[in-house]
């Protein structure tokens, strides 16, 4: 038998333990997983390390200064931090409420199997590479926007700032919407299996006392699972910020921060993407990665909040996405 | 009065609920609206050039993406390579070996690394495979997307290994095997329907990546020999000829966009259904 | 069933690994949007004719082909504005500007309802781009174009979002048209635009142009023919109304010609001359003045006299003007210089 030693007096030495099959397994699949660990300080270490020049350039003020001017080697943050906070902020506008109320209806009101069907679909819509999103946004959301969404919106609520300003078909909106698409199925998938885990009982003792079934889900059941819903929010809000195609093809990649939801705009991602080939100069280079450190940890924070919320709603361990 | 508050939560029942139902179907109508066009876009420009034609040059109408093709085979091949290994051994290790602290922190690290925005993991590849060599190379391209997959595939190893009840473990040892053993010759079988379906998904998410292969596999005219070259990828095509102005390239991104939708459609159809007839929960 | 599927993994291993032929030289290069249609051509046209020659073109903007150049990471690079003493000094090594062709770049719009072919005066692009003039029927543009009715739509700017060459001789040209544009913006691959939707390489700006009423940009010459859009006319130092072809572009660069200085970093923009388009631009190929493979060097080499020779018989097919002759006979001595 493989490993079989007679047992012996004393602690054996590393060496000889060696010899044992299982201690070599234990050792092989310990570095693998330290090889995880090494790759990902590595990419922590090479984002700030390659940052260095335009972190002592510049200082704090990379963050609130909105100017990009690679010809006067003048960079600043925030033009970028707003694009990717506004595009998603729009796209959690349109996805939370839509997405709970699709969870909501697949975990309440849906027969069971209707509703694995159904959540089988959106996890299917989950799994579609981001630049399908950005074509699809390219050739329908976008024109869709000039000519039927855009003059809609200043129709009816034309007179609020976020709608006033020309429009252009790319933008904020488009961005927010395409961006909305992509993300509802995170929030469904998750915010759907947080609401079966809330127990019967709750539902039946609410029904008991004379409320509608609407009332039920909604006051007793959704709160419930309150933290597991919002830990799906966080998720999908993490992948909104770091997402780089869909949103440079529909975007119009102007770094500017405008009030208006039509006017064009940049995101961290999208600015990385489109100009870190070329950025010529050492101090433009540094800036991009910079701005690529700063997603990094928004994105980090983020996806942190959101497994302890998640985690805290599933009482009783296990996990879920 | 109180008849009206009845009817009124009554009446505001009935609407939410169906709003609900309305929110469920809506988004699963975006689904096919997707698919639909992409089926029609695309399958009109899908021919037989598309896939065993090089692209022509700028402006001129014609030709095809059999270097794209080929282009992610290869680096899903690399991905599959140097990714999978280390995901399956990391999830062994999570899973029959670890101990609390370490495991906790490859824990959380494995799920730092998942959430860190794929254009992120370009820089780093570009700082660590194109800039010491000087080249834009397949290799490079793979190694972003290798790093892409190990933490779907850590995360499906662990769990699956984990549903495997001790009792078969308890077994297997109580037969005189060793651990190791155990694990290679009858935990792991077992469980690797599971772990299949996981690497597949993940392979099928990193299929679609276009950012980190920006920098690093660059793009290609040409076939791409060997490994070290720029290579071209189906992503890449797509938006490089989606943002172009020519309208024969938007139809190749469609038919590109079908090819990739398909394949990774496919990819998730199969395993969700293998894991569902396995009667295991989906990842 | 295994042994097939190991069988099946082998062969597929051996012929994704199979290494190039030999004697195959793989050259890879990056860089300008503006010249991609011709140097595509060129380089299939090459292939065809030299099949152990392969030479893979991104075109992924000029100021993404500088920063390869620089970093080592391209065996030669394309842009249509020439490298500045700060860049070249960040390179690794030494490069040498080789000219390739003489291309025009153009104000192309979309205005739903205008057929005719505008007039743009300098103070016009300079005012448009600039974010001053915002309607078409400002009067800047209303005088150059009597009789043509234009409507009082806002408008669209659009301008490339990578770093580009055209974007170079575009800013260029608007910092000789405008003190105003001079000093606030200035001319680079890459600014800090005032107004404006970002495309990515003419092919982005044409696409952009193309599917936005109201919009304007700059493309270069042949994307504007290629796709059927309208390019308007642009005022030239001499004051007369030039709607971009080969005879302005080349009488642009005649005078460029007799004074070319050695290194071959020239603007010829807003030449002088009745019959000069104002705004063209020579583009170049960044080649490292040391070449460690020899197979590469020699293929390059080969490549730029066949470029400069037989190539130039492909320009004007895609509306690029030929190399005017003493600038050949100079560049055809700087190959030497490659080693």
């Amino acid at each position: 038998m493989d490993g079989a030693v007679p047992p012996q007096a004393g602690p054996r030495s590393f060496v000889h333990r060696l010899r044992d099959g299982d201690e070599v397994a234990h050792v092989v699949t310990l570095i693998f997983a330290s090889l995880i660990l090494l790759v990902t300080s590595l990419l922590v270490f090479i984002l700030w390390e390659k940052s260095q020049l335009s972190r002592a350039q510049f200082g704090w003020s990379f963050f609130w200064t909105s100017v990009w001017d690679p010809v006067f080697s003048h960079f600043g943050a925030l033009p970028f931090i707003y694009g990717t906070l506004v595009t998603s902020v729009v796209s959690l506008a349109i996805a939370v409420p839509l997405g709970l109320a699709a969870a909501i209806f697949l975990a309440e009101l849906a027969p069971r199997t209707l509703s694995d069907y159904i959540a089988f679909l959106i996890d299917l819509l989950a799994a579609v590479p981001s630049v399908i999103y950005g074509l699809f946004g390219i050739f329908i959301v976008v024109p869709m926007m000039r000519t039927t969404i855009g003059p809609a919106l200043k129709h009816t609520l034309g007179f609020l700032p976020i709608f006033k300003g020309p429009n252009y078909g790319v933008g904020f909106l488009t961005a927010g919407i395409v961006l909305s698409i992509m993300i509802v199925p995170f929030i469904i998938s998750v915010s759907r299996e947080v609401l079966l885990t809330v127990p019967r009982e709750q539902r039946e003792a609410a029904m008991g006392l004379g409320a509608t079934r609407w009332e039920a889900t909604w006051k007793v059941v959704v709160p419930w699972a309150r933290t597991g819903i919002m830990g799906s929010v966080f998720l999908a809000l993490a992948r909104a910020l770091g997402e780089t195609m869909a949103v440079t093809m529909v975007i119009g990649n102007d770094p500017k921060i405008a009030a208006s939801l039509f006017a064009p705009g940049y995101t961290i991602a999208a600015v990385i993407a489109n100009e870190f080939t070329e950025a010529t100069g050492d101090l433009y280079l540094s800036a991009l990665i910079e701005l690529g450190l700063v997603l990094f940890l928004m994105t980090f924070i983020l996806n942190g909040l959101a497994r302890l919320l998640i985690l805290a709603t599933e009482r009783g361990g296990g996990h879920t996405s | 009065m109180k008849r009206l508050h009845i009817i009124w939560r009554k009446s505001l029942n009935v609407v939410m609920l169906s709003l609900t139902g309305v929110a469920a179907f809506g988004v699963v109508s975006i689904l096919f609206l997707i698919l639909g066009y992409f089926i029609y876009d695309g399958g009109r420009s899908l021919n037989w050039a598309f896939f065993t034609q090089l692209p022509k040059p700028t402006g001129e109408v014609g030709g095809g993406m059999a270097n794209a093709i080929i282009g992610s085979f290869k680096l899903l091949l690399l991905a599959a390579l140097f990714g999978l290994p280390v995901g399956l051994m990391a999830g062994v290790y999570l899973a029959e070996f670890g101990g609390k602290t370490f495991a906790y922190v490859i824990r959380y690290t494995v799920d730092l690394l998942n959430g860190v925005p794929s254009i992120v993991i370009g820089i780093f590849a570009y700082a660590l495979a194109v800039q010491p060599v000087k080249h834009f190379s397949t290799l490079a391209g793979g190694f972003a997307l290798a790093i892409m997959v190990v933490p779907i595939t850590v995360r499906a190893t662990e769990e699956f290994l984990r549903a495997i009840p001790n009792s078969l473990r308890e077994g297997a040892m109580a037969l005189g095997a060793s651990k190791w053993k155990t694990i290679a010759s009858v935990i792991l079988p077992a469980a690797s329907g599971g772990i299949l379906t996981g690497m597949l998904l993940s392979l099928a998410r990193v299929a679609g990546e276009t950012a980190p292969l920006l920098f690093t596999a660059l793009g290609n005219q040409y076939w791409s020999p060997g490994w070290s070259q720029p290579t071209s990828a189906l992503p890449l095509m797509i938006y490089e000829y989606a943002i172009s102005a020519y309208d024969d390239l938007h139809r190749q991104a469609w038919a590109a966009g079908l090819v990739l939708l398909g394949m990774v459609l496919l990819a998730n159809l199969g395993c969700r259904l293998v894991m569902n007839r396995r009667g295991v929960r989906g990842v | 069933m295994r042994k097939i599927l190991l069988g099946l993994l082998a062969v597929c291993a051996l012929a994704l690994t199979a290494p190039a032929q030999s004697g195959t030289v793989l050259l890879n290069a990056a860089g300008a949007t503006f010249p991609a249609p011709i140097y595509s051509k060129w380089f299939d046209v090459y292939h065809t004719a030299h099949p152990n020659v392969q030479i893979n073109y991104q075109a992924i903007g000029s100021g993404a082909g500088i920063r390869q150049v620089q970093a080592g990471t391209v065996d030669f690079g394309a842009s249509d504005g020439p490298m500045t003493d700060d860049q070249l000094a960040q390179a690794k090594v030494k490069v040498l500007h080789f000219p390739t062709v003489l291309g025009a770049v153009v104000p192309t719009y979309n205005i739903p309802g205008v057929t005719a072919s505008l007039n743009f005066t300098q103070k016009a692009l300079a005012g448009i781009y600039l974010g001053e003039i915002t309607k078409w029927n400002d009067p800047e543009i209303a005088k150059a174009n009597p009789g043509v009715k234009l409507p009082s739509d806002d408008i669209v700017v659009v301008h490339r979002s990578d770093g580009s060459g055209t974007s170079y001789i575009w800013t260029d040209f608007l910092s000789k048209a405008s003190d105003e544009w001079k000093n606030k913006v200035g001319k680079a691959t890459s600014v800090n635009w005032p107004v404006g939707l970002g495309g990515k390489g003419n092919e982005g700006v044409s696409g952009l142009v193309k599917q936005t009423p109201d919009a304007i940009g700059y493309i270069e010459l042949i994307y504007a023919l290629q796709n059927n859009i309208d390019y308007g006319s642009v005022q030239n130092a001499a004051g007369k109304f030039l709607k971009a072809d080969l005879a302005g572009v080349t009488a642009a660069a005649a005078a460029a010609a007799k004074e070319m200085p050695d290194d071959f970093r020239v603007s010829i923009t807003n030449a002088p001359g009745a019959a000069a388009y104002p705004v063209s631009s020579f583009t170049w190929l960044l080649i490292p003045a040391k070449i460690d493979d020899a197979a590469k060097r020699d293929a390059i080499k080969a490549f730029l006299k066949w470029m400069m020779a037989d190539g130039q018989n492909y320009n004007e097919g895609l509306s690029y003007a030929k190399l005017p002759k003493p600038v050949v006979a100079k560049e055809m001595k700087q190959i030497a210089l490659v080693q």
